[in-house]
């Protein structure tokens, strides 16, 4: 009696599992689908917020299911289901040709002409009789990427809906409004996400690969301005070929080892049949993550509006990209193909760090230091041990969090103060008090000791120094740049030069959930970050390698959590603020005229103080950075499919 | 020796051996410009005047980010001697440097403001060089604990002089002394006034007093951890190194920013990285690559079984 009590347990169990997964890709697409026939705000609000409840809910309970790990098994044949995305797949392909053809674009048209002609010699040939048993999968990596995209991605798209309505009825009313497409859009690209993290058929991750990719086009070209479609046609076109590379992988892992499944492909014992299409997908990873030489699209996407660049750059995209490339770690690690990706990534992180330093609009500053953190993550992929996956997928957790929260805030701001200029931001803690705090929440996380991104900073400096210490002069370069660019952006939101009026409202109530949400969890995520590491990465990690010793010790923790409270403390010192001092005018090297900003200088002129902060651009050139970045990892690539040919 | 014990002897020693440090800077200083020079106990006068000044300031708050720079650099000398992580006791270090300069961002008047950009500067010159000390003690000892650090029977420096020379580089810079007394002077110059310093006076400036005599200290133990295995010789280092700043001080006259960045990362590049890449091809056999991971089919390390219909 007790045997098939057991297995109907863990069937059951199983099948719990699989109604979340299914739930979590499907409700996003059902509710973008959905928006498409919702005109009126309230109506589109009201099933906002419904699919983001259900998100939010079906995040919670795939953290709480018990062993969120192994393989889940689909109520329809699997074949039926790859049929079907297998036609929806085609219908991107037929719609991207008609833009290309339509727009006069040779390489749009060439890069979807390959990638059908490839699809379907795949499926018609070799591949017709692929079947994966087990095209779904969800392990701990899987986990922490599906609650990134539902809480951070879910917390964006709250933002988006009041966001949206100032961008149109007040900020842009130039532009054409086509807000039911946005959101549909917005939604969709959750979904997609979703699926992709949790896809283990091949041929199904790179449905959704392909579905984030035109998500992303459209996004990004939301406008409809000159700029917009340009930058949108750039993204197009180098993820597309991102999306060849995968294409190709696809068909040549099945012809060499009739393998169609990730954690297959993962355990294929003998490296040399898969090096290449490893070598494929990291190569795909590199162009969706915006690393050089493709960082480009990621810093045109700021045009779109500023909800989909933090969803681009936080939660969903950009993560699909070094999501694919930590997956590859344990096959290219030790190899020449794996020093190469964490050249990519190294030389990426230092170019971006110092290209940051030279610009003073707020939201390039942001796209460049993602380009950077990102880099780090591929460097980590790249170098493939058990602690340096452990380090990527700790930067992956914090800088979602930490980049959602600044990029939403610069949102805010833009709106506010019509300009996304940091210069422009002085004095911000008088004007917008609350919103100024949170952004340096959000820095504090992005890169103070012992805010997260430093946490992963440490773990991935120690991870590069026990496999290559010479790579680690890549990161002491890097993070000495990242220091400069946050300070002094920092220091212009505390500094206080006219006298300014607060702003009335600084927020709507979604944007002020999504921004105090986002606020917290950057706390909580630091607080948490032992039980986060201890119950989902290193499970992971110790998954796929084997078990590992201790990665961060005791001590080191318990650190950490001091520094932690030491830095709390600092808010608290506000409390008796102006007691026992005296206020005088500052030293200005004349008579001070009024308070602190002007002062008579030589023959009695009055003269105005102005601050502005250095962007060292006599030492610096970010034309001549991003071009030299650009030239050096075509060529690291180029090495790297040399390696990696069998 | 108890970590905490040596943490609370460099809390309650370090402000009496820094202040001295400061009183003989000053003494040295002065005959090497041929003046008598003020008593030994000096600082520590100059500090008590300070602390019974009225505490006028320029913006309401800005001294609360000294405060905290204070407790931040006693806390990285703190963890420092008590032998923790170097890294997080950079990080540590970084994060007091940055509440100082954040005051100054506060305080808000152009010089001050210049003084602040003009300190990130010299950070962004001297953080590389300082992680690369750490990353090249790691590679000798294999840990980064302080503690087993200064418990290495080899003398360090004989395996990392090009990683010592280039620390002391980093050192002339944090010590911001001439060459590179760009963001905060002792001296007076027209264009600077004290910089990063110049709107912080009684108390506040008597904090960053004793702040930088914690962080002297701390970093003359860093200098000592180069040749921890001879303590005589370590603390002979450390008195050496320190001669040898306010030398160096007395002899060169300023750079310009650009001059003290490029230089600073030029030294770190061929001393500093030049050391580690020369460690990382001929030692290979302290630090191997480690054999190549391998995958596991079922990535399941609790032993469930994946669930199935």
């Amino acid at each position: 009696m007790r045997r098939p009590l057991g297995g109907r347990c863990i069937e059951s169990k199983g099948q719990r599992l699989l109604n979340i997964i299914l739930a979590l890709i499907l409700v996003p697409l059902a509710a973008g689908a959905g928006m498409l026939f919702f005109r009126n705000v309230i109506g589109r609000r009201i099933l906002a917020i419904a699919a983001l409840l259900a998100v939010a809910g079906l995040c919670g309970a795939l953290a709480w299911a018990p062993a969120p790990n192994g393989a889940v098994t689909l109520p329809a044949s699997p074949h039926a289901i790859s049929l079907v995305l297998l036609l929806a797949g085609s219908a991107i392909s037929v719609y991207l040709f008609i833009v290309g053809w339509r727009r006069r674009d040779p390489l749009l048209v060439l890069l979807v002409l390959a990638q059908a002609g490839l699809t379907t010699w795949f499926e018609l040939g070799p591949g017709a009789h692929a079947v994966a048993a087990q095209p779904l999968y969800v392990d701990r990596l899987a986990v922490i990427m599906a609650l990134i995209n539902g809480l951070v991605g879910g917390g964006i798209c709250l933002y988006a809906l009041g966001y949206m309505r100032e961008y149109h009825e007040t900020a842009h009313r130039d532009v054409p409004d086509r807000r039911p497409l946005f959101f549909a859009l917005l939604f969709g690209f959750l979904g997609a996400m979703f699926g992709l993290v949790f896809a283990n058929h091949l041929g199904w991750l790179l449905f959704f690969w392909e579905l984030t990719t035109l998500c992303s086009f459209l996004l990004i070209g939301y406008t409809q301005s000159e700029e917009a479609r340009r930058n949108a046609r750039l993204a197009l076109v180098m993820n597309l070929s991102g999306g060849l590379a995968f294409a190709a992988a696809v068909a040549w892992l099945y012809r060499e080892t009739g393998v169609i499944e990730l954690q297959a492909m993962l355990a294929v014992t003998d490296r040399a049949f898969v090096l290449l299409p490893a070598a494929l997908l990291c190569f795909a990873g590199i162009t969706k993550s915006a690393q050089l030489p493709f960082s480009s699209w990621l810093l045109g996407a700021m045009v779109a509006p500023t909800p989909v660049s933090a969803l681009l750059h936080s939660s969903t995209m950009v993560k699909a990209g070094v999501y694919l490339v930590l997956r590859m770690a344990p096959l290219i690690a030790g190899t020449g193909v794996g020093l190469m990706v964490a050249l990519v990534g190294a030389v990426t992180f230092v170019v971006a760090s110092f290209a940051a330093i030279t610009r003073r609009d707020a939201k390039r500053v942001l796209a460049w230091s993602t380009v950077a953190n990102l880099g780090l993550i591929v460097l980590c992929g790249g170098i493939g041990t058990a602690e340096a996956v452990w380090a990527g997928v700790l930067l992956i957790v914090f800088h979602a969090v930490a980049k959602g929260l600044l990029f939403l805030c610069v949102g805010v701001v833009e709106h506010k103060l019509h300009s996304r200029d940091i210069e422009a931001m002085a004095g911000l803690v008088q004007r917008m008090p609350r919103v100024a705090v949170l952004m340096q929440v959000g820095m504090a996380g992005m890169f103070l000791a012992p805010f997260g991104m430093l946490i992963s900073k440490w773990a991935v400096l120690k991870a590069v120094v026990d496999a290559s210490p010479v790579l680690s002069v890549f990161i002491v370069f890097g993070s000495a740049a990242t220091l400069f660019f946050w300070v002094k952006w920092m220091g212009k939101l505390v500094e206080v030069v006219t006298p300014a009026e607060p702003v009335a409202r600084e927020a709507d109530l979604g944007e002020a959930v999504a921004l105090y949400g986002l606020g917290l969890a950057t706390f909580l995520a630091c607080l948490l970050f032992p039980l986060i590491s201890s119950r989902l990465i290193v499970p992971y990690v110790a998954g796929v390698f084997g078990p590992t010793g201790a990665l961060m010790g005791q001590g080191n923790v318990i650190i950490m959590v001091v520094m932690m409270a030491l830095v709390l403390l600092f808010p608290v010192a506000f409390l008796d603020r102006g007691r026992g001092v005296r206020t005088a005018g500052a030293y200005l090297g004349g008579a001070n005229v009024a308070g602190s900003m002007q002062f008579r200088g030589l023959a009695g002129t009055v003269q105005d103080v102005a601050i502005e902060n250095y962007y060292l651009r006599g030492v610096l050139s970010e034309d001549w950075l991003a071009s030299r970045g650009v030239m050096t990892a075509t060529v690291l690539l180029a090495v790297m499919f040399i390696l990696a040919r069998p | 020796m108890n970590p905490w014990l040596s943490a609370l002897l460099y809390i309650l020693a370090a402000p009496v051996v820094g202040g001295l440090l400061a009183g003989c800077d000053r003494r040295l200083s002065a005959r090497m410009q041929s003046r008598p020079g003020p008593p030994l106990v000096q600082p520590f006068y100059d500090v008590l005047k300070l602390g019974r000044k009225e505490n006028v300031v320029a913006r309401r708050s800005q001294n609360h980010y000294i405060l905290f720079f204070l407790l931040l650099v006693v806390f990285t000398g703190g963890l420092f001697f008590a032998g923790a992580d170097l890294l997080l006791v950079i990080f540590a270090l970084t994060l007091a440097a940055i509440f100082f300069i954040l005051g100054a961002y506060k305080a808000s008047s152009p010089y001050s403001f210049i003084g602040a950009e003009r300190e990130l500067i010299q950070m962004m010159a001297y953080e590389p060089m300082v992680l690369l000390t750490a990353v090249g003690m790691y590679l000798v000892t294999r840990s980064f604990a302080v503690a087993d650090i200064a418990g290495h029977p080899a003398l360090l420096v004989t395996s990392l002089p090009g990683v010592f020379l280039g620390f002391l580089y980093a050192l002339e810079i944090k010590f911001r002394k001439s060459p590179f007394d760009l963001s905060s002077s002792h001296h007076a110059h027209q264009e600077l006034v004290r910089g990063i310093t110049t709107e912080f006076s009684g108390p506040a400036l008597a904090m960053i007093e004793v702040a930088h005599w914690y962080e002297n200290v701390f970093l003359l133990g860093w200098v000592y951890l180069f040749f921890a295995a001879v303590p005589w010789l370590g603390l002979l280092a450390a008195l050496l190194a320190f001669v040898a700043v306010i030398l160096v001080d007395n002899v060169f006259a300023r750079l310009k920013w650009q001059t003290a960045l490029k230089g600073a990362w030029l030294v770190t590049l061929v001393f500093g990285f030049g050391n580690i890449l020369a460690l990382a091809l001929f030692a290979p056999e302290k630090h191997q690559a480690r054999p190549a991971p391998v995958a596991v089919a079922v990535a399941d390390p609790s032993g469930e079984k994946p669930a199935e219909h």
